[in-house]
């Protein structure tokens, strides 16, 4: 749960700050509102940079410290944009003892990028998941919302030439 | 009426192998023959065999199709909806015989099943309330409501010994009883569902919610009235989209229908139910960093006591269950404590739903009465080992549980028997492993997990999980020595003892039991340097058999770092001090000429 500072600058859309000071105004006066304003604010810029935590805090009075906190805890909240492909390698136990571990490694090997990086073009992001419950096709990847099941190592590149 | 109903399953697993295509394909292929009026296809929740799908079943004939593709959909229309000709050859194997088709509970994967949680997964369509209606659905809740105090509804609960399922198999019944008495004068109390299904390798929670949302929406609500609470949290993982959107229009519909909200049943019950979504965190399936997690916090454990019956969320009393637990309520209504009990061994009673996983044929959803044996899972049941090879371990309770060896696989499952050869119940992953897997890498494999997702507030776990994935690094390594080996277990132990939640208390246990088990594998890698599964790479290394290679050189292009040499049609070798032992050679050979040692 490393935080990692982002090297991006932060390029925010006024549509997108209108939509993140609604989701505020619609659930800051709920009981625990602060973890789904992060997940829609995830949804709308696709990460969780600074610039959004703070607007966050200002917004909803909760300080930017209890933000961070929380931002950094989980693992589905990200500092960093991700790539324009997301590829998920499932860690599951069940997908593991197929050989999933293998499958990750020909992935960083190929990209040159560790779990939880992006390809510097942007192109490609990087990480091992949680279960995502699909062990019937063990082992299991997932690029965006394409699913490929059954996977083995020399399917990587087969994959990859795709996007 | 129809006269034939097609059963899609749209789970996750069949949803991830294309049904979408396939009812979308069907759905054309209907209108174009005009069966409209005479056809219905229904997306259901899961039917539990995995490893087949998509799967599809026709009725009446109740024939079982699996692993169908978008292009075998005409030909089912055409041939079995049309000319009613059964298309044999996508049918499930098992399922034919000499003399026609075998009922599906007759078939090996589902004989020995018995489905109480899982009743209405794969029958009936979940974002439909009628038919949960039709399928006895909230007659519990109002029998409940008009017909029961509360304290009886605890008195059945209690009765009826049921157990949680989510891991520690408390009983259900006392939860509820502390909930509704122990602040007798509070203003608020809340009901909470676990859902945030944590375990690698564990789907049976979401695939009850995907196949039947509205059991966990009446069963939430018979708490509620049994507790004295009036809003519900359903905490799901945000990993689950299917499961998330079912639940939301069961939520949806049951308000639509009165069944939540102001005066359920004309009574003077209210209850409401809202989804929060966790955001990945292993530790917030702790009830108590659960509800600090709703609350809007980093997912932190809090010291018991005060238990959450007198203080959780939002500091008010609160009852937490996980989803198998309450899709067992409804049934225990309706039939009695009696019927219950009947069923399972002394001390657990019911059914368990287990997630089969790993190197296993029929990878699915199981719900087998407590007592069936291991082996039934995984010989009967489960299909066996595939590709002939041979059974090593079922590892049970995810990060928290332990191996189970061939030598213990009669063993009866249920709660106590686990926990005394040093594994748990769990929330019912069940991840089969065969001699190709090392004890060791797998110990490594869950303390590593571990100590991702330990949240860092107590330190034996933050630090103790830490210093014993480094050490198992050491011996897979090959450079751990027998002292090593007894640090280990020593911090194991004080791990367990000193951890602040059942995250930390348990996290040892992957390692105690291999370590129990597989200690010769343990002492092969310290020892001798060798990893006898041929998994941990650093003490691996490749070789060619010269009486096997014909000398093809497929290897020799494969290997990414030129480490292989030789001439067309003479034995190659390997340099072993440039291999990176990529596997890579291995898997080009079509000779078996290439070996790990």
């Amino acid at each position: 749960m490393g935080a990692v500072k982002s090297t991006t600058p932060f390029a925010g859309t006024p549509e997108q700050e209108k939509s993140l000071l609604e989701t505020i105004a619609r659930l800051k006066d709920q009981k625990g509102s602060l973890m789904p304003i992060l997940q829609e604010a995830q949804n709308i810029y696709g990460y969780l940079p600074f610039e959004v935590q703070r607007t966050i805090a200002l917004n909803t009075g909760i300080p930017m410290e209890k933000i961070f906190g929380v931002v950094t805890f989980y693992a589905q909240f990200s500092l960093v944009p991700k790539g324009k492909y997301q590829i998920s390698i499932c860690m599951g136990t069940a997908c593991y003892v197929r050989g999933a571990g293998d499958i990750l490694d020909k992935f960083k090997e190929k990209l040159g990028v560790d779990s939880g990086g992006c390809t510097d073009d942007g192109k490609f992001s990087l990480e091992a998941c949680r279960c995502i419950g699909a062990c019937g096709l063990a082992p299991v990847i997932t690029v965006n919302d394409d699913v490929y099941g059954k996977i083995g190592v020399a399917d990587v590149d087969k994959i990859l030439a795709k996007y | 009426m129809f006269r034939s109903h097609v059963l899609i399953c749209g789970g996750t697993g069949c949803t991830s192998s294309g049904c979408d295509a396939i009812i979308s394909a069907l759905q054309q292929e209907i209108d174009k023959n005009d069966l409209t009026r005479e056809v219905q296809v229904v997306k259901t929740g899961c039917f539990g065999l995995c490893a087949l799908g998509p799967i599809m079943i026709v009725y009446p004939e109740g024939s079982f199709y699996s692993m169908v593709k978008p292009d075998d959909v005409s030909e089912i229309v055409s041939e079995h909806l049309l000319k009613g000709r059964i298309v044999t050859r996508l049918l499930y194997d098992e399922t034919v015989t000499d003399t026609g088709l075998k009922s599906l509970n007759e078939t090996g994967f589902y004989k020995k099943q018995m489905r109480i949680a899982l009743r209405n997964c794969g029958v009936i369509n979940p974002e439909c309330i009628e038919e949960y209606i039709g399928t006895d659905g909230y007659e519990a809740l109002g029998k409940v409501l008009t017909e029961m105090k509360p304290e009886e509804v605890i008195d059945i609960i209690l009765d009826s010994q049921l157990r949680g399922r989510g891991g520690g198999g408390f009983p259900t019944g006392l939860k509820w009883k502390l909930a509704r008495t122990i602040v007798p004068d509070a203003d608020q109390k809340y009901v909470c569902c676990n859902a945030d299904e944590g375990d690698p390798g564990a789907f049976m929670d979401r695939s009850i919610l995907e196949g039947d949302p509205h059991v966990l929406i009446e069963a939430m609500a018979i708490a509620g009235y049994a507790v004295g609470a009036s809003e519900g949290y359903v905490y799901i993982r945000a990993e689950y989209p299917i499961a998330i959107k079912r639940l939301e229009v069961a939520i949806n519909q049951a308000r639509e229908f009165g069944l939540l909200g102001n005066n359920i049943f004309d009574t003077d019950f209210n209850f409401d139910l809202f989804i929060r979504l966790g955001a990945g965190a292993f530790v917030c399936g702790e009830e108590t960093a659960l509800m600090t997690s709703i609350e809007g916090n980093r997912g932190e454990p809090n010291p018991r006591p005060p238990f959450p019956a007198e203080k959780g969320l939002f500091g008010k009393p609160t009852v937490l269950n996980n989803v198998e637990t309450y899709a067992n309520i409804p049934r225990i209504i309706l039939n009695g404590a009696d019927w219950f009990k009947s069923i399972g061994t002394e001390k657990s009673k019911g059914t368990k739903v287990f997630a089969l996983g790993g190197k296993i044929n029929n990878t699915g959803l199981v719900e087998v009465p407590m007592g069936t044996t291991l082996r039934e899972v995984v010989e009967e049941i489960g299909g066996g080992v595939p590709n002939g090879k041979k059974f090593k371990a079922a590892q049970t309770g995810g990060p928290s549980g332990g191996c189970i060896p061939m030598e213990k696989i009669d063993i009866a499952i249920d709660y106590d028997n686990l926990l005394q050869i040093g594994s748990m119940m769990g929330s019912g992953g069940l991840i089969v492993m065969d001699e190709d897997n090392c004890m060791v890498d797998i110990a490594k494999f869950f303390l590593e997990f571990t100590v991702e997702e330990s949240c860092g507030k107590c330190v034996p776990c933050r630090v103790g999980t830490k210093r014993l994935y480094e050490i198992l690094e050491k011996i897979t390594a090959g450079t751990a020595t027998l002292k090593d080996l007894e640090k280990m277990e020593e911090l194991c132990h004080y791990i367990k003892a000193n951890s602040l939640c059942g995250l930390g208390q348990t996290a040892p246990n992957p390692v105690l039991s291999t370590l129990n088990f597989f200690k010769d594998e343990y002492l092969a890698h310290v020892n001798d340097k060798t990893c006898p599964s041929g998994i941990c790479k650093d003490l691996l290394s490749y070789e060619i058999l010269a009486d096997k290679c014909i000398g093809c050189t497929l290897c020799v292009k494969a290997c990414p770092a030129g480490a292989i040499s030789g001439t067309v049609k003479n034995p190659h070798t390997i340099d072993k001090a440039k291999c990176v032992k990529c596997d890579a050679c291995v898997q080009k050979c079509k000779f078996k000429a290439i070996v790990r040692k």
